[in-house]
């Protein structure tokens, strides 16, 4: 037994001579939103599909929920919902017709289908339109719809594969407002595969950075910035005048300072960790020099991916 | 196995066909013809005709009469000649025209509900189902089997119904159907939709749009048709025996088509097609 929700060691899946998924070895807690970022064709949506035992792997061994998606997918299946690339519902048939076919084949028993759909009908607003043909529908509306569908048996585990694709700013803020609440409030699991960096950054608690199949670097945000870049730097912008050379001066012996450069009113200072920050600003603060701004340099994911996806080629 | 998801599975199916033209379109058009419309000529022609052009036709008649097997040479026993006429049209030259029912009408909702569902791309949310391969694979099939055999029967009715109103004053009452009938109601035409159908599982795995797969399709009902037509005008007559008989070999080549289509319905190769 244990706690992980899905334990993946050394999973391949080759197509050909093609390797989609290239020997991946990762973990997810549950309640983690779990992201696996990477370009096109990197592997993402087949891992997803390997996960939920519609495709067997070539090699490697993976569990979810303890059990092994390839011999037990209907078990699996049964836990887990997913949003996939393509959200494509029946266009025919109208949004309450998809979701109570879905609700059915997930095993919602008939006596509460009714009230589940209504559920998800409100909660992602489609209420008023709950009896169109879903051909009648914008992109958004499908997009909920297609979250819709993946939710309306409550999985513990969800995976989203590109959940914002395609919509526009508005939509896409509120497509992932939701996922924000998933996680923190129903504690689902959440499975993220997209490329869009600023999204997971948001999102996700770990990620997985993917390309060719392999994991090129697998942690929090923080994690990922700290092995890349062990050093902190921090940016101090003095008030108007005041000389940063001066400055500098008064600051470059201090314990765990490593580095300082200065350009008239801005001084970019090297540290060894964040607490030396503080020691810094006290420091100029008591040598009178009059401090306007202090910014600590954040890596964003974009700054990690990029780095990572260019150390690959 | 779970039921409710095999029957959640047809009855989307039907719901969708339902709202596809080009699909149920011809389900209504052929029976109307064979049913309806081919029975009335049939039967009127030689109440209407000049006596000598029946006279004519039924030479034609009196030579097949002296090769059939006497069973059922018995029930053309003391009928005047248009009588012959009538029996010998609608009783069995149509029936082979039935046949075509339950093949068109199931390989119709197969192209739609196999190769149409991944056509349009709904077929991989539907992979991600809780469900076996075997029960997605039943409920695609019952939702092309039932129909067609429901329609078939129905068109079946209609036909005994317009026969026998149209032919009653001629006959003097009620005739049809003919006992070999029965087993074509019974098992032949159940055989053929299970035909229809799952030769159309083996065709939608190696075509990309429903047009195609309804083409195919199509080109089957005719070979089959052509081959059912040969035999029987030449030397076979749709006796009961020769139903029974043609009917088991379509169940034969039916056991494994089906063994066929079963083991090429996975889910890892269908998401592969995706
Ligand atoms: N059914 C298949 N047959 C052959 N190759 C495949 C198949 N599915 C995926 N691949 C290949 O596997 C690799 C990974 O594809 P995958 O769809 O998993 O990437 P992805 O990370 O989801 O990309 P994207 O961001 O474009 O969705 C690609 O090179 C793709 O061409
Ligand atoms: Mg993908």
């Amino acid at each position: 037994m244990t706690e992980k929700i899905i334990q993946v060691e050394n999973l391949q899946r080759t197509f050909g001579a093609n390797r989609a998924v290239d020997g991946m070895t990762f973990q997810v807690e549950p309640g983690e939103v779990f992201g696996l970022l990477g370009p096109n064709g990197a592997g993402k949506t087949t891992t997803v599909r390997l996960l939920n035992g519609i495709l067997p792997p070539s090699a490697g061994t993976m569990r979810v929920f303890d059990l092994d998606p390839a011999a037990q997918g209907e078990l699996v299946r049964r836990q887990t919902g997913v949003l996939t690339e393509t959200p494509s519902h029946y266009e025919r048939l109208s949004a309450r017709e998809n979701l109570e076919f879905f609700g059915t084949l997930t095993g919602i028993a008939p006596a509460d289908l009714p009230r589940r759909v209504d559920e998800m009908l409100s909660f992602f607003e489609l209420a008023h339109r709950a009896d169109d043909k879903v051909e009648t529908f914008s992109k958004g509306m499908k997009q909920r719809l297609a979250l819709a569908r993946a939710l309306i048996h409550q999985p513990p585990l969800l995976f989203l594969d590109e959940p914002t694709s395609g919509l526009d700013p508005e939509a896409a803020q509120q497509v992932n407002d939701l996922i924000a609440n998933l996680g923190r409030r129903n504690g689902q699991t959440v499975i993220l595969a997209t490329h869009n960096l600023l999204d997971a950054q948001r999102l996700c608690d770990r990620v997985a950075i993917l390309n060719k199949g392999r994991i090129l670097a697998l942690g929090s945000l923080k994690e990922l910035a700290r092995k890349l870049w062990p050093v902190t730097w921090v940016d101090v912008t003095l008030f108007n005048g005041a000389s940063a050379e001066s400055a500098s001066a008064s600051i470059q012996a201090l314990r765990g300072v490593r580095q300082v450069s200065a350009e008239k009113e801005s001084l970019a200072i090297q540290v060894e960790a964040e607490e030396i920050i503080p020691q810094v600003v006290s420091a100029l603060a008591a040598n009178q020099f009059p401090i306007l701004k202090v910014k600590p340099r954040d890596y964003t994911l974009e700054d990690i991916y990029f780095a990572l996806q260019a150390g690959e080629a | 196995m779970n039921w409710r998801s095999i029957w959640a599975i047809a009855r989307k199916d039907l719901k969708e066909v339902r709202q596809n033209k080009a699909a149920w379109a011809p389900a209504i058009v052929v029976p109307l013809v064979f049913a309806v419309i081919m029975p009335l000529v049939f039967i009127i022609l030689p109440q209407v005709i000049p006596v000598d052009d029946v006279q004519r036709e039924l030479g034609d008649i009196d030579a097949l009469l002296r090769n059939m097997p006497p069973a059922l040479k018995a029930i053309f026993d003391d009928k005047s000649l248009e009588q012959m006429f009538v029996i010998y049209m609608a009783g069995f030259m149509l029936a082979p025209m039935f046949l075509i029912m339950p093949l068109m009408f199931s390989s119709v909702v197969g192209s739609d509900s196999f190769v149409g569902e991944r056509e349009r791309k709904t077929m991989e949310a539907l992979l991600y189902a809780p469900t076996s391969d075997m029960e997605l694979f039943l409920g695609k099939v019952l939702a092309a089997v039932l129909p067609a055999i429901g329609l078939s029967w129905l068109t079946y009715v209609v036909y005994a119904i317009v026969v026998n109103a149209a032919s009653f004053s001629l006959m003097g009452g009620l005739w049809f159907p003919l006992a070999s009938w029965w087993p074509m109601m019974f098992w032949l035409t159940p055989a053929l939709a299970v035909l229809g159908i799952s030769a159309t599982v083996l065709i939608s795995s190696r075509v990309k749009t429903f047009m195609e797969a309804y083409q195919l399709s199509a080109s089957l009902v005719v070979l089959v048709l052509a081959l059912v037509f040969g035999q029987i005008s030449g030397v076979l007559f749709l006796g009961v025996g020769t139903v029974l008989v043609i009917g088991t070999l379509v169940w034969a080549v039916d056991a494994l088509l089906i063994y066929l289509s079963v083991s090429n319905f996975k889910r890892s190769s269908l998401v592969a097609k995706l």
